[in-house]
Order: structure tokens, then C-alpha cells, then sequence
């Protein structure tokens, strides 16, 4: 049996809800009761059924909803989808690993068959139905990492790596937290990373850097990382900061529970057999706090990583306006009991 | 030089003669004296095989003589950088293996010339940078995409689109611009007084 793809949309009515079993399988980020940045990396290997880690390319009931939303996305602003010139390859490698991982976790939903560079690729979800060969652009509709990034749940970065560092050389990128890909095109891991507090002069990036030019072939990795949105908007990028920043203004006690969300970001990183680049998928998850607190642990652990949280943090992931309404409101589902260790529900 | 803030924003040194076969300076306004402090430094017959372009900007004419004096092979002198980027990319286009390249004088002259010079391939840690004169900014619009010249004030309304703009520290070197966000988004009726502090 298949997934059962909800209708439901990212913008204007704000339709976006999880079905019951999948709050279960939500990333939850908190292994313990506070949060501080580390390198919280691990390989990425399958996990239990019921999991977001039960394929390592994840597909879930909101798939056709947010292809649809990152392909309105795209309408509006092309430049959210870029890639240097000496990208190309690796935009093939990523094309090849996610037409796999999706066809081998989802046989049901996806079909790959291949003769030779003759590739037919079948996405019943979406309804396509590709024959094209592998390697040659002109047999494909867009650019290989746009065609098949088009089809694919999360952003996707491709790193090439040289002179010891990460360059951020191509990107699909219409569902960020905050950041631009039009800006940071070109930029090493370093300067793309400027902007975050504290985490430089606690060495995590020097350390990060250092592991990740390391990942070999058929050995990914993965970390979580998390911020919070207001209504559960896809689309959180700078460029439409002036569009979507007034929802910050608009959290009240009343509509917290299904207003404020928490944004998981589930990064993987991946190396690339032909062009050596990395690939770092970065798949988003929204939770809204109605939902969260259906799950008890998870709704006293996060009430309590909210409240502790560095004031540094707070800014950076701009939650200042609403956090105290939010933590007001959590305080309800904290009774002060102890929470287990780890980061599934009890 | 302002105190070094984040990791994006460039960092500039001390121009100093280098080991090559010619010797390409873009300078703007004051940056023609770093170019004057380097010729002491230099060996002989250093600028035989040297191309100045030099744009005076507010300046006016104080350096022009100096710099002639030093008989660099070609001196070129232009009323804008935009006017002298279509003939740095032509020389580029036309360089060889063994051309050194020198950029100096404000942060904008700087950072136009280095992106011309990594469209040609040039590699920037290969470039001598020294910043001198004016602070003001080139600032992107992360929103609508449009470079506003010469920002000198923290906010800064957007020459295209009119957003108030709040300046980071973030920098592209391959858009040359310091990255500019609506400071107001949350709230547009908040509008924070504006301050010169790009000089």
C-alpha cells in the first residue's frame, strides 16, 4: 500500500496538517531538555519502520503538495534554482541518487529502469513519464539537478570541494530557513556560514568542515537542526521576508497551537561518485504545536529548550516576538516531570 | 580598517610588488597613494611592464602627475569604475600567465574589480587588495535583487524597490555586495532613524 498524498497547501489558507501517524514519525531534535549548538553529526543509516530514517530519501504524505508549492515558488523566482557552469556533473550524480534511493524506497510510487545511458524514469505521484539519456541535456525538460530537484522533498545544496574547503556551486532552494542561495552562490563553507552566532568561536565549523571533506562514496551522514515558523509557510526566504515577516506580529494565546510550528531540518550529506561533490540535502518538517503536544515528552522537553534558550539564539532564529506566548502556552503540558533520554516518544 | 566582524566580509592587506611578468592596478580616488607607496618598495623597471588604470573620483587631479611619473607602459584614466570595467575586462581577456593583479582604494572600486577579475578565471587569494578611502558600500537587495552604490547609512533605503534596508556584514565577492534585508518586515511601521556610519 502507498502513501496517501494530502491536498493541502503552504501559503494563503494554510491547509498543511499531519495525520496522526505521522506526528509519531516526526524528527523531534531534543535528545535532552536544553539545546546548544554541536556537531551533532552521525552516519546516515536506515532506521526503524515508522521512522523518517526508515529510507534514507525520505518521502512522506506531503510530497505532491510541496512540489506543487516549490514549483510556484520557482514561477515567481527562477533564481532560487542556480548552478555554475562547472556544476553540470554533479547535477547528473544527484539525479542518479535521488531516481534510485526514491525507486528503491517507493516501487509503488517511483520506477527507474535502465539500458544503457537510455534512462526511463516513471513518477506516478506526478504524473511523468520520462525516457531520456543520461549524460545529455538536451533529453531532459530542465538541467539535471532542476529536473529531477523538481520532484524531490527538501532543498538541495551541491558543495564541490577544492582547496580543502566546500564551495556552494548549485542549489535548488525554495524552502529555507532564512538564507539566500542568490546571495550565497560561490561562497566557501566559511563565508556561507558568517552569519551564524557563536558557533564559530566554538570551533563547530572548523570541526564540521573537517569530517564532512571526509564523507566517501556509499557512506552519507546527518544531523538535525531546527528553527520555528509562523502558519506552516514552505517558503521562508529572505527575498520574501516583507511578505511573510508580518506573521511573526500575529501569534496571540488563542492560536498558538496551530499558528506556531516547529521547523525541523533533517541535512544529509553525500558524496557524489563522478564529479566528487558533496550533496546536502536539507529536508524540512513541519510540526504545528497542537500537534507536538500530543506526543507528552515532546511538549515538556521543548517547553523547556524554549525557555532556557540563549538570547543570542533567540534572535538569530527570530523568535523574539513570540517565544514568551509560545513558552506561555507549552507551560500548560510541562507538569515538571523528568523526561526519558533520546529523542523518541515515550 | 573597521574591527573584522564575520567570516564573509573581506579582509585587506598591504599592496606589495610580486613576482610576475606584468603588472595590472585598478585604483580609485586615494588608492592611487598605495600605489605610490608600493613604487618604493619596488625594484627597478618595475612598472615597464606595468598597467595603471587609475579612476579619480573625488580626488580630482592631486595624483595623476605622481602617478605618470612612475612610466608605467600604459596609464589609463576614466571618469567611473562602470565606465572602466568593459576595458579591465578585455585586458583580462587578453592577459597571460605570469599577470599580477593590484587592487586599491574604496571597498566598491575593490570589489567590482575583484568580480570582473573571477568572471576571467583569476582566483582571489591570488589578488593584492589595500582598501583606502571611502567605507560606502555596495548593498544588494536581497528582495527585489537591485544594487544600491555608494550606501553610506545603516538602514538604507533601496535605490530600486524603496525598502528600508538593513546592511549586514554578509558579502558576496562574486556579486560584489554586502547583503541589504528589510529591517522593518515585521512590522513597516516601526521605522528606525538612519545613521551615517559608512564613511
Amino acid at each position: 500500500m502507498g502513501i496517501n498524498f494530502r491536498q493541502e497547501t503552504f501559503r494563503d489558507d494554510f491547509t498543511f496538517r499531519n495525520s496522526p501517524e505521522f506526528i509519531r514519525r516526526f524528527p523531534f531534535p531534543f535528545h535532552e531538555d536544553a539545546y546548544m549548538y554541536a556537531v551533532n553529526i552521525e552516519p546516515h543509516v536506515q532506521g526503524p519502520k515508522g521512522t523518517v530514517f526508515e529510507n534514507l530519501i525520505d518521502v512522506d504524505e506531503h510530497y505532491v503538495a510541496e512540489m506543487q508549492d516549490r514549483a510556484k515558488v520557482l514561477a515567481e523566482d527562477p533564481l532560487r534554482c542556480q548552478s555554475l557552469p562547472h556544476m553540470t556533473l554533479a547535477g547528473w550524480d544527484l539525479l542518479e541518487l535521488l531516481m534510485t534511493e526514491q525507486a528503491k524506497g517507493y516501487p509503488e510510487h517511483f520506477t527507474l529502469t535502465r539500458d544503457g545511458d537510455r534512462w526511463r524514469w516513471i513518477n506516478r505521484p506526478l504524473g511523468i513519464d520520462d525516457t531520456f539519456t543520461f549524460g545529455d541535456l538536451s533529453t531532459l525538460p530542465y538541467g539535471p539537478m532542476e529536473y529531477i530537484t523538481r520532484q524531490s522533498q527538501g532543498d538541495f545544496c551541491i558543495l564541490d570541494q577544492r582547496d580543502g574547503n566546500l564551495w556552494m556551486d548549485a542549489g535548488m532552494v525554495t524552502t529555507q530557513a532564512d538564507w539566500s542561495l542568490d546571495f550565497d552562490i560561490g561562497m566557501n563553507f566559511f563565508e556561507w556560514h558568517a552569519p551564524v552566532p557563536l558557533a564559530h568561536e566554538k570551533g563547530i565549523f572548523t570541526r564540521a568542515l573537517k569530517f564532512l571533506t571526509n564523507i566517501q562514496q556509499g557512506k552519507p551522514a546527518r544531523r538535525l537542526n531546527w528553527t520555528m515558523t509562523i502558519n506552516p509557510r514552505l517558503d521562508t526566504s529572505p527575498e520574501n521576508y516583507h511578505k511573510w515577516g508580518p506573521d511573526r506580529t500575529t501569534v496571540t494565546p488563542d492560536n498558538v497551537g496551530d499558528k506556531v510550528h516547529l521547523r525541523v531540518e533533517l541535512q544529509s550529506f553525500w558524496r557524489l561518485p563522478r564529479s566528487n561533490a558533496l550533496v546536502f540535502p536539507i529536508r524540512c518538517y513541519l510540526i504545528k504545536m497542537e500537534e507536538l503536544v500530543t506526543v507528552p515528552k515532546w511538549a515538556r522537553r521543548f517547553h523547556r529548550v524554549l525557555r532556557d534558550l540563549p538570547n543570542e539564539l533567540v534572535e538569530y532564529k527570530g523568535l523574539t516576538r513570540y517565544r514568551p506566548a509560545v513558552i506561555d502556552w507549552l507551560s500548560k503540558y510541562d507538569d515538571g516531570t523528568p523526561t526519558s533520554p533520546g529523542f523518541t516518544p515515550d | 580598517m573597521p574591527a573584522k566582524t564575520i567570516l564573509s566580509r573581506p579582509v585587506y592587506g598591504t599592496l606589495s610588488p610580486q613576482t610576475g611578468k606584468n603588472h595590472l592596478f585598478i585604483a580609485d580616488a586615494e588608492g592611487a597613494a598605495a600605489i605610490l607607496d608600493l613604487a618604493k618598495k619596488a625594484p627597478d623597471g618595475f612598472f615597464a611592464s606595468a598597467h595603471i588604470m587609475f579612476i579619480p573620483e573625488m580626488a580630482g587631479n592631486q595624483f595623476q602627475t605622481a602617478l605618470r611619473t612612475l612610466k608605467p607602459a600604459q596609464f589609463y584614466e576614466g571618469p567611473s569604475v562602470a565606465a572602466a570595467l568593459p576595458r579591465l575586462r578585455q585586458t583580462l581577456a587578453n592577459a597571460h600567465m605570469g599577470l599580477r593583479l593590484y587592487l586599491t582604494g574604496s571597498e566598491g572600486l575593490i570589489g567590482q574589480a575583484m568580480q570582473v577579475a573571477l568572471e576571467a578565471g583569476i582566483d582571489h587569494s591570488s589578488i593584492q587588495t589595500e582598501h583606502r578611502g571611502s567605507w560606502a558600500r555596495r548593498v544588494q537587495c536581497v528582495h527585489c535583487k537591485g544594487i544600491t552604490e555608494n550606501v553610506t547609512t545603516q538602514p538604507a533605503t533601496c535605490a530600486h524597490c524603496g525598502l528600508l534596508l538593513l546592511v549586514r556584514d554578509h558579502y558576496s565577492r562574486r556579486l560584489a555586495a554586502f547583503q541589504g534585508v528589510c529591517i522593518n518586515a515585521e512590522d513597516p511601521s516601526e521605522i528606525p532613524q538612519k545613521e551615517e556610519i559608512f564613511r
